[in-house]
């Protein structure tokens, strides 16, 4: 059986589901009943600076979108950081770490950019036997009004500022979580390396607004009429999330920097895919504030069954796996050529696939007589839209042409060597081979 | 004194009221907004979509389900009725498994369809709710046009004639508007009066004048209402019951169903209606199928549906017909009845049956026989024309017409179960009453409904 024992930073837990820093971590009764459900470890929910605790709204923090029968998508909060008094927090992570020692208890931390502010909230953390620090640069509202969170996170110079001074008074590991509200993942990510981060984790929330109460003419999450932006999250932000982790894992100034994957995972199959593009380990917050801490049941079970039919026998040998397979558009095969197959027997004669061709893409699928949808291969330019639109999974799949074949709509036989834009005849920019 | 299911004999009040209560109450409860959107979900919004094609009346099925997706039932229904008046009675009473449904891919793929009944009750229920009518007459042409028949065709017929701007003056033989909606089926398809408030509903349109106790053939004639109106629409559906011509069928409690069934519908106190103890009900169809059931529920003891064919040749569908088995009706298929055998010489006591073959010279009755105990015969062999005049040309009992349901008689038009073509189905006669007003209107007028838009 595979060993999801995991360690990260030198933090052990005994599997890489971490509860991200978020309201089901905020205090000590929920963070006992996550561990007593098998989470790995927590990310305890922000700490600010000693003194009278920030205040949340009293009406409505969550705001959603829902999927049919009401399936929940994505979420998004107008939530401050933790609004309960320093001391009690400290006692209650040291409390929980004494219990709990072989689980992960890393706490977040949002204090003013100054380093006396983390002077002094850094060594009272270490006291409670806080296995590290993750700082919080990241929430995208309310505290970044106030100069902290995303306000630190969106320029590159506090993040490596904030670092520096915060692995200068700690032995305590610092992660830096990133807010993806910002050009270009890599310049924040670059920055806390250049401080001295041991890891990075991302992403935040997004900035957003869940909908609008058409009654009102309000955002929602509606507070007296009024509404803010919020941070967003849940399944919905994962490809985004995916694709961040990925810019880090593959780019060369930050390569190896132990990251910490978050956004929308839900799964043990969101699990493995973080993992897969350099995540060395997960957070979850979404999944269960809509489902409880039971799911970690089966993001043990599933991801430990998939590592065993695939043949790993730790973790490790799954994070990073798939990163040496994201490159850039230019790198991309263009002589790797498809055509869309459509199997009827599969077929149900929905007719979307064809819908979605004929008014939107290439034209290249035909309805013939008896809602027969068959592909016009002189046509089909492989776009797959297809393929997503069908009802039935495996119904329409892309056939790879060989070496050698015609492509009908092109008139050319496929080359046996593989070609890129970087070689290609139409770019002006083309290297040229070595005469 | 309370009788029980074991009463013997013709007699009312087997059941308490409780039981009457549950036994005829809607069949399938209405989806509310919650269910409705899940179910709305389920559909595909397939090209050239199937369900459409399959409706008689080609309701854009997947726009409406789409608009009840989108929160917006009053649209829904308006996509609806704009194809089918009628709607909501065909929400409710469609044979939705040998239609839309049974089109639907996901009932090919996964054998369970998009509750495409059940959205359409959903999202006209909601609109009927509200007032007013949502449709309004057009303006006025001048012209007047006379609709036989208050039934679905009739009905569907006089709606789209208002809509048009011609005054309509519909004729029906019975005292109330509603045809077999309202004295024909069965009556946990659409309890609460229905049938009665979507007449009222309909008519809110304006233009249509009722006029009731007037048959044709008995004081109404076709030269009086050619003369008088602009056009005719016959649409007066199958007055007439097929004979069976069977030995004893004069004993006391040997009946029509359809009559049973139009009884049960206009009883305003079920427990009055008497029932037999031991009920055989001959005959394959949606009548027949109406009667058994209902017979049921009503709290007979045994209840047998005897079909002289095969299961294959049964025109109830597999849905009625696991519907009243499920109720407890016993269908005997291949026999048919060769007497009405009585003990007292006055009501009849049992029926004799002789199975039958199906060959190549047609059907023929084996020289096997049996006998069912029975103190209540309903025959529902099926319904014959009547009353039409002899100047209109008909073939295999019915009004000979045209795609727009043109007769062989310039200015008179017929539809529904009285003409030619398509099923004895409701929607089958709103679809020939809408596209027979389409084609009165372009008669009198010149101009063809899409032209005028």
């Amino acid at each position: 059986m595979a060993s999801l024992a995991s360690e990260f930073v030198g933090i052990k837990s005994p599997n890489p589901f971490w509860l991200a820093s978020a309201p089901p971590t905020d205090k000590e009764y929920n963070v006992r009943r996550a561990f007593e459900a098998g989470w790995g470890g927590v990310v305890w929910k922000t700490l600010g600076s000693e003194g009278p605790p920030v205040v949340n709204v009293n009406g409505p923090r969550y705001g959603a979108i829902w999927g049919a029968d009401r399936r929940l998508i994505g979420l998004n909060n107008i939530e401050l950081i933790t609004d309960r008094p320093l001391q009690q927090n400290l006692q209650e992570i040291k409390s929980v770490k004494r219990d709990y020692p072989d689980r992960a208890v890393v706490v977040s931390l949002m204090v003013p950019c100054e380093e006396d502010a983390w002077k002094a909230i850094l060594p009272v953390v270490e006291e409670t036997g806080a296995d590290g620090v993750e700082l919080n640069f990241g929430c995208p509202h309310g505290m970044a009004e106030r100069g902290m969170g995303s306000a630190v996170g969106q320029v590159p110079e506090y993040i490596e500022m904030v670092t520096r001074w915060c692995k200068q008074n700690t032995r305590m590991p610092v992660i830096v979580k990133l807010t993806p509200n910002i050009t270009n993942i890599v310049y924040p990510a670059e920055a806390a390396k250049r401080g001295g981060a041991d890891a990075v984790s991302l992403i935040n929330t997004i900035n957003s607004i869940t909908s609008v109460d058409l009654d009102a003419m309000s955002p929602e999450p509606m507070i007296d009429g009024k509404g803010t932006h919020g941070g967003y999250c849940g399944p919905a932000v994962k490809p985004i999330a995916l694709n961040m982790v990925a810019e880090i894992a593959r780019n060369p100034e930050t390569a190896g920097i132990p990251i910490s994957g978050i956004g929308g995972v839900t799964t043990w199959r969101d699990a493995a895919e973080f993992m897969a593009l350099g995540a060395g380990n997960v957070q979850v917050c979404t999944a269960v504030m809509t489902y409880g801490f039971r799911i970690v049941g089966e993001m043990i079970s599933g991801l430990s069954s998939w590592m065993d039919e695939k043949g790993y026998s730790s973790v490790s040998e799954v994070v990073g796996k798939a990163v040496p397979n994201v490159t850039d558009w230019q790198y991309l095969n263009l002589n790797y050529i498809t055509k869309a197959e459509i199997d009827q027997e599969a077929c149900i004669k929905c007719g979307r696939c064809y819908a979605a061709c004929e008014d939107t893409s290439h034209q290249a699928i035909l309805m013939k007589e008896g809602r027969v949808f068959e592909v016009d291969d002189s046509e089909c330019v492989a776009c797959n839209l297809c393929v997503n639109v069908c009802p039935v999974e495996g119904c329409i799949s892309m056939r790879k042409l060989a070496a050698g074949e015609m492509d009908d709509r092109t008139g050319r036989n496929v080359p046996a060597e593989p070609g890129d834009w970087t070689t290609h005849p139409n770019n002006p920019a083309k290297v040229i081979a070595a005469q | 004194m309370q009788n029980s299911q074991r009463t013997p004999g013709v007699v009312p009040g087997r059941l308490d009221q409780a039981t009457y209560r549950q036994n005829f109450d809607d069949l399938h409860a209405p989806l509310d907004t919650h269910e409705a959107r899940v179910a709305a979900d389920r559909c595909y919004f397939c090209y050239d979509a199937p369900c459409t094609t399959a409706c008689p009346t080609a309701i854009d099925i997947p726009m409406f389900i789409r608009q009840i997706q989108t929160g917006d039932p009053d649209s829904a229904a308006r996509t609806i009725f704009d194809q089918n008046i009628l709607g909501g009675m065909c929400a409710r009473v469609c044979p939705t498994e040998t239609l839309c449904e049974e089109a639907c891919v996901r009932q090919v793929a996964e054998g369970n369809p998009v509750e495409i009944g059940q959205l359409q009750r959903y999202a006209t229920d909601h609109l009927m709710a509200q007032d007013p009518h949502p449709y309004s007459r057009g303006a006025p042409t001048g012209c007047k046009v006379a609709v036989v028949g208050a039934g679905p065709a009739g009905l569907a017929c006089a709606h789209r004639l208002a809509m048009r701007g011609h005054s309509v003056v519909v004729f029906d033989a019975r005292e109330k508007a509603g045809g077999l909606n309202e004295f024909g089926i069965a009556a946990y398809k659409a309890p609460n009066s229905f049938a009665a408030a979507e007449v009222e509903w309909l008519l809110g349109i304006g233009g249509i004048e009722m006029r009731y106790g007037q048959r044709l053939g008995e004081g109404l004639s076709l030269e009086e209402l050619q003369e008088a109106f602009d056009a005719v629409f016959l649409g007066m559906g199958l007055a007439g019951v097929n004979a069976l011509r069977v030995e004893g069928e004069e004993h006391a409690h040997v009946r029509d169903a359809v009559d049973f069934i139009a009884e049960l519908r206009q009883a305003d106190d079920l427990s009055v209606l008497p029932v037999g103890r031991d009920v055989v009900v001959i005959g394959g169809g949606m009548t027949a199928v109406d009667a058994a059931i209902q017979s049921k529920l009503l709290g007979a003891e045994h209840v047998t549906m005897v079909y002289r064919r095969g299961r294959d040749r049964l025109s109830a569908s597999t849905f009625e017909q696991e519907l009243a088995t499920a109720k407890g009706v016993k269908i005997v298929l291949n026999a048919q009845p060769v007497a009405f055998n009585s003990d007292d010489g006055k009501t009849v006591s049992s029926v004799t049956f002789a199975y039958t073959e199906d060959g190549p010279t047609g059907l023929v009755a084996s020289e096997e026989t049996f006998t069912i105990k029975a103190d209540q015969v309903f025959k529902a062999i099926g319904q014959a024309l009547s009353g039409v005049p002899g100047v209109l040309e008909t073939e295999g009992g019915k009004i000979v017409v045209s795609d727009s349901g043109r007769t062989s008689i310039e200015g008179v038009w017929a539809g529904g179960d009285c003409a030619s073509g398509g099923d004895d189905l409701t929607v089958t006669a709103v679809a020939n009453g809408r596209d027979a007003a389409e084609d009165i209107h372009m008669a009198l007028t010149g101009v063809t409904a899409v032209a005028a838009e």
